[in-house]
């Protein structure tokens, strides 16, 4: 049983070592895709209302507020998300609409807008 | 059984939240009380843009916004609709096959009597805009109708505007008619209630989001939206009836548009003319 536990921890562990370059490259392709989310009009285009320190992010609107101080505004990324997701929870007369909810983003874009702003 | 229940009623009691801070009246036709939300509504800009006339708001975003306004008023000089009011007037005097004209269709001649519009038709039970009437008095007088949206239509509507320059704006809702009520509060609802995929009503943008930015656009107050159709938009290089720019917000936010002169277009543009009673005609317009 021990000898079992053991090496399923090493395969743990090898597997951790050796996929670590991958999730970091993954993190740049989710950090891009979360960039083009942001800032792509048939996408989420949350540039059309939120403003970003971001020097491809021109001409931003201000429906919204700006996205700074993120971590201190969403010290839980989740609640970050579920604002994402469905805005109208928290207040059913917002103008935000509710990406998640009514699939105008995939989940997987959402969590890629997510981190994108965390950065902020 | 019962979650369906209790989620409808959380949507109902959403719903009547939503609607009650958005205008003073209520939304069934008990409470309903047009000339009430028309008070509350002008107050609410007055207290949002205190600077602004409010006999300024026939000229959209540019009564509260001074760079858009200098634009505007460049563009206004040489004024893009110039020529399709000239030929509105052509395609007005121009008589039927049978010999007869717009002029004797409407009231006055058609002259002078776009600020009645659109009005409640008690024979008919119905509110009957301007460009309906125009393609009644066609086809009443053996001609087919015009198209809906653009050209012709918008250019004999234009004329009929002009000549109705600084009347003004007088929508009635006859007492003695609940069906008149009925349609003005259908319009209502249409005007707060969220739709389309993105979720937005047209008091999201135009009430509580106007002048302020929309990426660079400064989308415009509801009050004075209807006076200065039919409109030369920039972005259509040409002019456009009022239903047609219903059908272009109803698309942007990503709902199924409805049709030229619908029952509930013609009810919102009911409501949003009543909206501007006191205020004046000014159309055709130029806007971005």
């Amino acid at each position: 049983m021990r000898k079992l536990t053991t090496s399923i921890c090493a395969a743990g562990l090898l597997a951790m070592v050796t996929a670590a370059p991958v999730v970091a490259d993954g993190h740049e392709d989710k950090l891009a895709l979360g960039k083009a989310v942001y800032l792509n009009k048939s996408r989420g285009n949350c540039i059309s209302c939120h403003a970003i320190n971001d020097p491809d992010a021109t001409q931003a609107g201000n429906q919204g507020p700006p996205m700074i101080s993120m971590k201190m505004r969403f010290p839980d990324k989740r609640m970050l998300r579920a604002q994402i997701w469905d805005a109208t929870k928290n207040n059913p007369l917002t103008i935000m609409p509710p990406l998640g909810k009514n699939w105008i983003l995939s989940e997987e874009e959402i969590d890629a807008v997510v981190e994108y702003v965390y950065q902020f | 059984m019962k979650i369906i229940k209790k989620l409808a009623l959380g949507l109902g009691v959403a719903a009547a939240a939503q609607m009650a801070q958005a205008a003073d009246s209520g939304f069934d036709l008990k409470t309903v009380d047009p000339e009430a939300d028309r008070i509350a509504l002008q107050n609410y800009f007055k207290s949002r843009f205190p600077q602004a006339e409010v006999s300024d708001y026939v000229n959209g975003i540019y009564a509260v916004d001074a760079d858009s306004r200098e634009q505007w008023e460049e563009l206004e000089e040489f004024p893009p609709y110039e020529f399709a009011v000239e030929e509105g007037e052509v395609l007005f005097n121009t008589p039927f096959a049978n010999g007869k004209g717009y002029a004797d269709c409407f009231e006055n001649g058609g002259v002078g009597i776009r600020q009645n519009y659109p009005y409640w038709s008690k024979e008919e039970g119905t509110v009957k805009t301007l460009e309906m009437e125009i393609n009644e008095c066609r086809e009443a007088n053996g001609e087919k109708p015009l198209k809906w949206a653009k050209g012709d239509i918008a250019k004999i509507s234009a004329y009929m505007a002009w000549t109705s320059r600084d009347k003004e704006i007088n929508i009635e809702i006859p007492a003695d008619d609940p069906r008149a009520k009925a349609a003005y509060l259908d319009g209502k609802k249409f005007f707060y209630a969220k739709r389309g995929q993105l979720n937005l009503s047209c008091a999201n943008c135009h009430v509580q989001g106007s002048n302020i930015r929309i990426r660079a656009d400064l989308p415009s107050p509801q009050l004075g939206h209807t006076s200065h159709f039919p409109v030369f938009r920039s972005k259509w290089g040409e002019l456009g009836t009022l239903h047609r720019r219903y059908k272009g917000c109803h698309k942007d936010s990503r709902s199924k548009p409805l049709s030229h002169q619908v029952e509930v277009y013609r009810n919102l543009e009911y409501f949003q003319s009543y909206m501007n009673n006191g205020l004046v005609i000014n159309g055709p317009g130029a806007r971005k």
